[in-house]
């Protein structure tokens, strides 16, 4: 049942994606002053908001799952963690590589944003081996729960910290007012940005797909009484 | 509400008295503290510090100690049968995080009280510093007990007990860390302790505390079920 609509969604974000790519690369004006590296924002900077925004529904789910107890909250908040750590990987690479080429370092430790966001990935690996940790499966589900929603929490606090540690605050391409991005870069921004929530959302289904999929299979085969290859169940939460 | 207060009391009561007793996490964290500060003499080949290194020092050797304590805050509920009993007893299980989180800001007090001097004697050439500094170590204490006592909970009652709590809680304190050393720092500077941004530290300092104490009270309840 989570395998519905799945089509029509992947084709949306292919689509979508090809338009932003190509919105970067043939529209949005080159950078008086980065010129083509700066390409990379269109990139970085949305998958870095999706990521966080991820992380943070994430914790809403966790909330639900506490709320009312019913597993499936559970496996999404999971999926999507799983998803937005993914995204976050794929953020610092992106980030470092903008560092070397605007300032010559991999790393620049005086970035506030990539340094929060380097925090709040360090807090979100440790997720899976808390989950993992944790044998029984009811209670494991409650307490990877309980962890969402607390680093649901510290994501706006660490923010807040890191940015305040800086003696001086670099001039910031977008977050000092969005009027200082001209027009076209703006919409092909935008755009990127919705392509790269939709891809979120159409991993995000996926990957439950996936998980409902092989819970079926095990299901299946429990009835039939064949053995399941392998053990991976212990990780991830069933999907029913 | 009186029997909930009385349950705090007969918590937190029968803690100290635990710990008194059998002296488990106190000395060892004193020690390590004392300890750690000479292999900072040696590995920053320094006999003098000051400033951002002083503050640097004193809260990694402060955290690190903190950890020891917060590994063995829950193992005798876990080991003896508390949480059975605390889940039987007809009171609020939110008392259990509140007695729990104030015997730490206890225990990490003590700690401080012996090894915050040993670090001035080994390393400051001024006492200065140390008054102003209690109000950072106080409002730093009440943060670390808040996350310490959630993490140790739900840490305690998973196979890797030892490794998850510096796994989980050292990234969810960094906040609190760049406070803390933030308004350490000029304090400890040289010639005389500063005050530069001072108030503002205390306030993020105030506010972490405050939002991890409201989360640990709010979820902490799921994890005494079952």
């Amino acid at each position: 049942m989570y395998g519905k609509g799945l089509k029509p969604l992947s084709i949306a974000t292919v689509a979508l994606l090809a338009v932003g790519l190509s919105l970067v690369f043939f529209y949005a004006p080159l950078d008086a002053d980065q010129g083509f590296i700066q390409k990379i924002f269109y990139l970085h900077v949305p998958l870095a908001i999706v990521a966080l925004v991820g992380f943070i529904v994430g914790g809403i789910f966790a909330i639900f799952h506490l709320r009312s107890g019913d597993s499936r909250w559970d496996a999404y908040s999971y999926v999507s963690i799983h998803i937005s750590i993914i995204f976050g990987v794929a953020v610092l690479i992106t980030g470092s590589i903008w560092a070397k080429a605007s300032w010559g370092h991999w790393w620049v430790w005086d970035e506030p944003t990539l340094v929060s966001f380097l925090i709040v990935f360090l807090l979100y690996c440790t997720y899976y081996p808390f989950r993992y940790a944790i044998e029984d499966r009811e209670r494991q589900a409650r307490y990877a729960s309980v962890f969402a929603v607390t680093a649901g929490a510290f994501v706006p606090l660490n923010f807040m910290a890191v940015r305040m540690a800086q003696s001086l605050v670099h001039p910031r391409v977008f977050a000092t007012s969005t009027g200082g991005l001209p027009g076209s870069m703006m919409f092909t921004f935008l755009v990127c940005l919705a392509a790269f929530a939709l891809l979120w959302v159409t991993l995000v289904k996926f990957e439950l797909a996936a998980k409902s999929a092989s819970g079926q299979v095990k299901r299946l085969r429990r009835a039939l009484d064949a053995p399941s290859p392998g053990g991976r169940s212990r990780i991830a939460p069933e999907v029913s | 509400m009186t029997s909930s207060r009385a349950a705090f009391a007969a918590i937190l009561g029968k803690d100290l008295r635990s710990e008194l007793r059998t002296l488990q996490a106190l000395p060892a964290m004193a020690l390590f503290a004392v300890t750690t500060f000479v292999i900072f003499r040696f590995g920053l080949d320094r006999t003098q510090l000051s400033g951002s290194l002083a503050a640097g020092v004193l809260w990694a050797t402060l955290l690190f100690a903190a950890v020891l304590g917060i590994n063995r805050l829950f193992v005798a509920e876990r080991e003896e049968g508390g949480f059975d009993a605390i889940r039987l007893a007809p009171v609020d299980r939110s008392v259990l995080f509140a007695a729990k989180a104030t015997a730490l800001v206890i225990y990490l007090a003590a700690l401080e009280l012996i090894a915050v001097p040993i670090f001035a004697l080994f390393f400051l050439d001024s006492l200065a510093a140390l008054g102003p500094l209690v109000a950072v170590l106080l409002l730093t204490d009440i943060g670390l007990a808040a996350t310490g006592t959630l993490i140790s909970s739900m840490a305690v009652n998973s196979r890797a007990r030892d490794l998850l709590v510096p796994l989980v809680l050292l990234p969810l304190v960094v906040p609190l860390m760049i406070a803390a050393s933030g308004a350490t720092e000029p304090l400890m500077a040289m010639g005389g302790p500063g005050y530069h941004r001072f108030g503002t530290w205390l306030l993020v300092l105030g506010l972490y505390d405050l939002i991890f104490t409201l989360l640990g009270y709010a979820v902490f309840d799921f994890l005494l079920e079952d």
